[in-house]
């Protein structure tokens, strides 16, 4: 179980979230929609226990989360495959994890340093990271950020088989992305 | 040939030229003096370093220095990273540390190799020189890369639990690696050139320093050329070595 209970969170004077309360279904994409600012990102972090929230509580019962970040938080001196070996340890072969990143256009990328990557590519390296994790919960801050319209659907597609059947929760301004992968969705607006 | 392979052969090519247009004026100058004394020329200092290569004792004096050269850096490299992570983690251990570091970098190596003479006497001299001309170099630039170390990255391994051992190799070292690189670059140059500069001093029996003191007492020009050239050919090899060391290293941890 997933659940946000009565969550406040401020910075300064500024309020961003105000008695939030949800339980996120098991096992299903929640979409969390909302124009920028309106704290979704906050809600995110709250979630993954990276920001402690003023008052209320996050009731999580797995153990093990994961997650693509706002940013790409990827090690810039590794290679693409060993970023992905960091999170997974020896769980994949070096064929299975270039077979993976072969789904989301990264086919030749799996022995070049982060560092000489694209901003899309780091992205993708990022999700695959993510969605090869062993998790409970899988937390995504605008995992499709920066990606062309055709790589995106590919993309989109490879998240949606890989995490199926998992708790998800999906930060996201893209109606589209939430009509293509959301099972539930919440509309986040901005507090006054 | 490739454009890379054609680059490297161009780079290879320009400093042979530059090089031999210095051993030429060299030659030339050493031929116009004519005095042996003033001035070798360059095939008198390779024939000199033959005849030194050939003897036993050059040998020994070679094993002696760089032992206590190579050992001095070693304990510099451990004493300078291990110093700049207590700072990293702790700040009043920064605070302390930051005005030794300050005299160390800034005090003349001759002032320090006369105390320490008087100190630990001549036969380790040279230990004890690189040691500190190595710390300071260390220490600044690791601290350097800790102070730059990602802390959206250490988040990152404790969302996803990576086991401390893995964190280490995949997050830390591989963040601080360029830093170690680069410092330990220039601290062995700096130790072979500090260390010899110190036994000249010290003058320890069976050195390469004492080589070059007897050199200087007897005006053998040829003798200080040729031992002069065996400690930069030494310092050469030994930065060679360490950076493919290092490369090696850096490709392992970049694989993981």
């Amino acid at each position: 179980m997933l659940k946000a209970v009565k969550i406040t969170k401020s910075f300064g004077e500024n309020m961003v979230l105000n008695n939030f309360t949800r339980e996120f279904a098991e096992g299903k994409v929640t979409a969390v929609l909302g124009r920028s600012g309106c704290g979704k990102s906050t809600l995110l972090n709250v979630l993954m226990g990276l920001v402690k929230p003023d008052s209320g509580e996050v009731i999580f019962d797995g153990e093990r989360i994961s997650a693509v970040f706002q940013e790409e938080r990827l090690c810039e001196n590794l290679t693409v495959s060993a970023n992905i070996r960091l999170v997974t340890g020896k769980r994949f072969t070096k064929e299975h994890i270039a077979a993976e990143l072969a789904e989301v256009g990264l086919a030749e990328c799996a022995d070049k340093a982060v560092r000489t990557l694209s901003g899309g590519m780091k992205r993708r390296t990022a999700l695959v990271r993510a969605l090869l994790a062993e998790y409970d919960a899988l937390f995504l801050d605008e995992p499709f950020k920066g990606l062309d319209e055709t790589t995106k659907r590919t993309v989109m597609a490879y998240c949606h088989r890989k995490s199926a059947g998992k708790t998800v929760v999906l930060v996201t301004h893209d109606k589209d992305e939430c009509a293509a992968l959301a099972d539930e969705v919440i509309e986040l607006e901005a507090e006054d | 040939m490739s454009s890379r392979a054609k680059a490297a052969l161009k780079k290879i090519l320009i400093t042979s030229v530059s090089m031999l247009f210095w051993l030429i004026v060299w030659q030339i100058a050493a031929v116009k003096l004519n005095s042996k004394i003033l001035l070798v020329s360059p095939v008198d200092v390779v024939k000199q370093l033959y005849v030194l290569v050939a003897t036993g004792d050059f040998w020994q004096s070679v094993g002696f220095s760089a032992a206590r050269i190579l050992f001095g850096f070693a304990l510099g490299l451990t004493c300078g990273c291990l110093l700049a992570f207590a700072a990293g983690k702790l700040r009043f251990v920064r605070t302390l540390i930051s005005p030794l570091i300050s005299v160390m970098k800034s005090i003349p190596v001759a002032s320090f190799t006369i105390l320490a003479l008087i100190w630990i006497g001549s036969k380790d001299l040279s230990v004890l020189v690189s040691f500190m001309i190595c710390v300071p170099i260390v220490y600044s630039n690791m601290l350097e890369g800790i102070d730059a170390l990602d802390p959206k990255l250490r988040e990152m391994s404790e969302v996803f639990g990576i086991p401390v051992w893995r964190r280490f190799v995949g997050v830390y070292l591989s963040q601080l690696l360029p830093y170690f690189r680069s410092a330990s670059r220039l601290a062995i140059g700096l130790c072979w050139k500090s260390g010899a500069a110190a036994e000249v001093i010290g003058i320890p029996d069976g050195s390469i320093g004492e080589k070059l003191f007897e050199a200087k007492v007897y005006l053998e020009t040829a003798d200080l050329f040729a031992w002069t050239l065996t400690v930069i050919l030494l310092s050469w090899l030994c930065e060679k070595a360490f950076t493919a060391l290092m490369a090696l290293l850096q490709r392992r941890v970049e694989r993981m």
